[in-house]
């Protein structure tokens, strides 16, 4: 670990043998947020990359356990904001599963398809913000058309455009808006349309598939030894979904298969998000016209208090396999609460596939890991 | 062998790049099918889901009449002290004392617009309005007081 001082003085020193090192961020455009790497390199090549983390903590965990069972869930929009929806389902489910909480047939089919638009939105708008790293501005505003369509949806419905904070314990907070039904179907069209667009403008592009293949690879061994999950592990052949391991909400009756590419790099990445995005339109399509009749939430008592022990619960987001665990004392606040992100496993496996390549070649490696800073760092 | 490849490699690219091209001449020529909103200039037509959670607001009807007993439960369901109560009593006219809220103060700069205490309100006295233009020259004028000056709780409201 550096401290202060020493960040400054190792910027402006070269090292013994040549050595320089650079603090990419914390204002960076390509780090998304506040990630701070102190990159170490040798000529152009990296040898050592050290993120620093700790500019946007906000203490979550510990603000959780003073919040009582009902309001710590609107807290987990804040952490991995592209994923709320997925991790307020995660929270719920965890209390639902603590307190044997009936749960309406037509929330958990509402659930699966916000999931699954979330994830939608969550990868069109890594595709725009991953060609903009590499240089390519026009797939930004592809992408975000489509997820325009997605966040009116949310809009409708739950009433927000990212931190929804729609799922409560034991259901949803309202009912469905009376357009989500076509709004949905609209979107699917559009959306099988306007696809191929992104394959012509980005994914057959010769100067994106020279920056992203062959960079950044990460073999299977390695995304199971740094608890990689997600789109990066399933692009190492990695089988790690969540909604196939362990089904939760409807997706035990949907078909959908999981992606897994081979390859591990940062195009396989690429392309486990595209055709993930194809699944996820499979599963809404299956189930927009089958949404039950009936209550949206089931009856919970007013004051939820979790019984004495430990729960966990998992969930895949858009990033990976997002965790809840819980320690409760029986009261009506969490004793102890932890979750486990997908992005920080993700972001541990940086230098393991960086360090050797080019300093160019960076971006290409950490943008693919689709890092949402505020999930890290929590 | 080599120059084939090499030529080869410039078509496939050049035919590559020309394909995305041909996309933006598309939308280049055809500027209908672009959907950017021109804001503030269409604040006029502009109109937002009316779920929309802008700001939380008490309604009150023409005889200046609110629904809101004074329970705290809102309160109580605010994750981070958003809302705060100040009650009083009222003396009805046959003498008896009632409960009644003497101000409902509520700082917009600290809510998150989780719409928890619209859920908790057991009169509904509160709502969700989509006013989403809050910025002000003053901190200070972001902590409202929801009930109106001379408002009371409406009849037969327990
Ligand atoms: S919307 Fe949420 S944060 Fe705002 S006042 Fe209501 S409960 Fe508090
Ligand atoms: S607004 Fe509703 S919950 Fe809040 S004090 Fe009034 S009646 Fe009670």
């Amino acid at each position: 670990m550096y401290n202060q001082t020493e960040i400054i003085k190792d910027t402006t020193d070269l090292g013994p043998d040549g050595e320089l090192v650079i603090n990419m961020g914390p204002q960076h455009p390509a780090t998304h947020g506040v990630l701070h790497l102190v990159v170490t390199l040798n000529g152009e090549t990296i040898k050592k990359i050290e993120p620093h983390l700790g500019y946007i903590h906000r203490s979550i965990e510990k603000m959780c356990e003073r919040l009582s069972y009902r309001q710590f869930i609107y807290v987990t929009s804040r952490m991995d904001y592209l994923s709320s929806h997925i991790n307020n389902t995660a929270c719920a489910l965890l209390i639902e599963k603590g307190m044997q909480i009936e749960v309406p047939e037509r929330a958990k089919v509402v659930r699966t398809i916000l999931n699954e638009l979330t994830r939608i939105a969550s990868h069109e708008l890594w595709i725009g913000a991953m060609a903009m790293d590499l240089g390519a501005f026009t797939p930004f505003f592809y992408a975000f058309r489509e997820r325009e369509m997605i966040t009116d949806i949310m809009e409708d419905t739950c009433g927000a455009r990212l931190t929804m904070n729609y799922i409560v314990p034991g259901g949803l907070m309202y009912d469905i808006h009376p357009n989500f039904q076509t709004k949905v179907k609209a979107f699917v069209k559009q959306f099988k349309e306007k696809v191929t667009e992104y394959e012509d403008l980005v994914t057959g592009n010769i100067i994106f598939q020279s920056r992203t293949k062959g960079v950044g690879v990460l073999t299977a061994e390695d995304a199971i030894s740094y608890g990689c999950s997600g789109p990066v592990a399933r692009a190492s052949g990695v089988s790690c979904d969540m909604r196939k391991i362990a089904p939760y909400d409807a997706y035990d009756r949907v078909e959908f298969d999981e992606v897994i590419e081979t390859a591990g790099d940062s195009f396989a990445r690429y392309i486990v998000r595209v055709k993930e995005m194809n699944q996820s339109i499979r599963i809404i399509e299956q189930l927009i016209d089958n949404i039950p009749e009936g209550e949206f939430v089931g009856k919970t008592k007013n004051v939820l208090k979790l019984n004495k022990g430990e729960f966990y619960q998992r969930v895949e987001t858009a990033r990976g396999e997002f965790g809840v665990f819980i320690v409760s004392e029986g009261g009506t606040t969490p004793y102890r609460i932890k979750f486990r992100s997908p992005g920080f496993s993700n972001l541990s496996v940086l230098n393991h596939i960086a360090k050797g390549s080019k300093i160019g070649d960076l971006m290409a490696t950490m943008g693919t890991l689709d890092l949402v800073i505020p999930d890290i760092d929590r | 062998m080599f120059l084939k490849d090499y030529i080869s490699d410039v078509y496939n690219g050049v035919a590559s790049l020309l394909k995305g091209m041909r996309k933006t001449g598309y939308y280049f020529t055809h500027s209908k099918e672009i959907i950017t909103e021109q804001y503030p200039d269409n604040r006029a037509t502009l109109k937002l889901a009316d779920r929309f959670k802008g700001e939380v607001v008490m309604p009150h009807d023409d005889n200046n009449e609110h629904t809101c007993t004074g329970c705290t439960a809102c309160e109580l369901a605010c994750p981070n002290g958003t809302i705060k109560i100040i009650t009083k009593f009222d003396v009805t006219p046959e003498g008896k004392k009632k409960k009644a809220i003497d101000a409902f103060i509520y700082r917009l700069e600290m809510c998150t617009l989780c719409n928890l205490c619209i859920t908790a309100c057991p009169s509904d006295a509160i709502k969700m309005v989509p006013n989403f233009e809050h910025s002000v020259f003053d901190r200070s004028k972001l902590t409202k007081v929801l009930n109106k000056p001379g408002s009371k709780i409406k009849e037969g409201i327990e």
